[in-house]
């Protein structure tokens, strides 16, 4: 299973905190696991996720560019941190 | 060398914290502490309530991380981080740094670059509520400048 999380103005757009997805050959990476949310989600979720200045972590370090997925990952999806 | 971060939705007493920072340490020659407020207004709103959103484990996690890199470069000897999450008002306390080293200047680069570090890696988000209604608090670029004045770091 890929536990799926969205923060703040994220998880407003989408009205989504949580995702619990079976996993599967669909989710090798993180890359496969925004185009299946997208696909399964429609139009609204691929431009709250498509955002040029979204985050994403995987297991709580924050990732850059695309990386592998393996049963048991908690990735999360948030806007640029404002904290202090 | 003792390093401890809380997150916490209660407010706290700064000397007390730094009272616990020191905890009968004989070598600090220094303590340089940082309190966070928040503010009235900001871009012109006009703030009532402010609400704190964090992701728990993550959020302590990368503080530590930058505590951890703050006492390997200066030499700390004690330093902790205390943020508070959920809802805060006008004048409130939302942040405590402190850090206590032998000397001054390690004392207050180590807390400046935990600040700026804070600010750019640990995942709170910031959302302000008042008359116009509410408004998520957008990062500021230069929150970004002030962390990168520090040089590339591993993380």
């Amino acid at each position: 299973m890929i536990k799926v999380l969205f923060f703040a103005r994220i998880r407003e757009e989408l009205d989504c905190r949580q995702l619990d997805l079976p996993w599967g050959n669909d989710l090798v990476d993180l890359d496969a696991l925004s185009g299946r949310l997208c696909r399964e989600h429609g139009e609204h979720w691929e431009k709250v996720l498509g955002q040029q200045n979204i985050i994403r972590a995987v297991n709580q370090k924050v990732v850059t560019g695309n990386t592998a997925l393996a049963d048991g990952d908690e990735v999360a999806f948030f806007p640029p941190v404002t904290g202090g | 060398m003792s390093l401890s971060v809380k997150v916490q939705e209660a407010d706290f007493d700064p000397a007390e914290l730094q009272r616990s920072l020191l905890a009968g340490g004989q070598a600090e020659g220094a303590v340089v502490t940082f309190t966070g407020y928040v503010r009235a207004s900001n871009e012109q709103r006009t703030i009532e309530r402010m609400e704190l959103e964090h992701y728990p484990g993550m959020t302590e996690n990368s503080i530590l991380a930058i505590l951890q890199q703050a006492a390997e470069r200066w030499g700390v000897l004690a330093a902790s981080v205390v943020h508070r999450v959920g809802v805060l008002r006008t004048g409130d306390q939302i942040v405590w740094v402190g850090v206590a080293a032998a000397h001054r200047e390690a004392a207050f680069s180590a807390c400046e670059f935990t600040m700026d570090y804070l600010k750019t890696r640990a995942p709170f988000w910031k959302k302000e509520v008042g008359p116009q209604g509410d408004h998520w608090v957008e990062h500021r670029a230069q929150d970004t400048e002030r962390a990168q004045r520090w040089g590339r770091s591993s993380e």
